[in-house]
């Protein structure tokens, strides 16, 4: 399952999916100039960075210890899996209910919930080291 | 509170092209959202910026219960660097001048 998750969130980078704007935020609330500006100097960097952290993880989701370079890409490929999950899905902070079973998105909320519950162990992993 | 001032036998008119010495800072601010864990939010500050446990969840929880916080200012180019490495974490996060 882990495994598979980064080569779809991949294919959906190269389609350029609308759900994928929140990867690439604007640096500025009301200034399209500056954004495009901005856009212009640091997205092709920024997309290479989360693409490397998902093609980590996709070669490491079977891996049994993972060192403290590799945790770190496992906390950026899941933080980009759960921001685009949770954007498609408009998830909101009571989205950890139960889930209903007769909610179409049962499925893809109960990946979203699995998700967010794997990233808090890195996180808290990472978090012993500071 | 006054002061009496001679007149200036001279003005200088500013220049156009003068840069201000003293332009505001740039602030950097970290929006409130829905997907972001909170222990998540904290390391990131942490890790970010070398900001203590305790300020890092400080900044967290301002952002979490008012919505936004200011987590860094200085230059343009200094403010635009914190901004995309937030980014680079998922953070939403913009500049401003004050």
């Amino acid at each position: 399952m882990l495994a598979a998750l980064p080569s779809q969130l991949k294919e959906a980078l190269d389609e350029g999916e609308p759900t994928l704007y929140r990867l690439f935020p604007p640096a500025h609330t009301d200034d399209d100039a500056a954004n495009a500006e901005y856009a212009r100097l640091v997205g092709a960097s920024l997309l290479e960075g989360k693409l490397a952290a998902l093609a980590e993880l996709e070669r490491t989701a079977h891996e049994e210890t993972l060192d403290e370079e590799r945790l770190g890409a496992w906390l950026g490929a899941l933080e980009s899996l759960r921001l685009v999950l949770g954007t498609q899905l408009d998830v909101t902070e009571q989205s950890y209910r139960l889930l209903d079973l007769d909610d179409p998105d049962a499925p893809r909320l109960a990946l979203y919930q699995w998700l967010s519950w794997l990233q808090e162990e890195v996180v808290q992993a990472m978090a012993e080291d500071l | 509170m006054s002061q009496i001032v001679e007149a200036p036998v001279e003005i200088q008119e500013p220049s156009v092209d003068d840069v201000p010495v003293d332009e505001p800072p740039w602030v950097v601010i970290v929006w409130n959202d829905p997907i972001n864990l909170m222990s998540y939010v904290t390391l990131v500050f942490q890790k970010l910026f070398g900001y203590s446990k305790s300020k890092a969840t400080k900044l967290m929880l301002q952002v979490h219960n008012e919505g936004k916080a200011a987590v860094s200012s200085g230059t343009r180019e200094k403010a635009e660097l914190d901004v995309s490495r937030l980014h680079a974490y998922g953070l939403w996060a913009t500049m401003q001048q004050d």
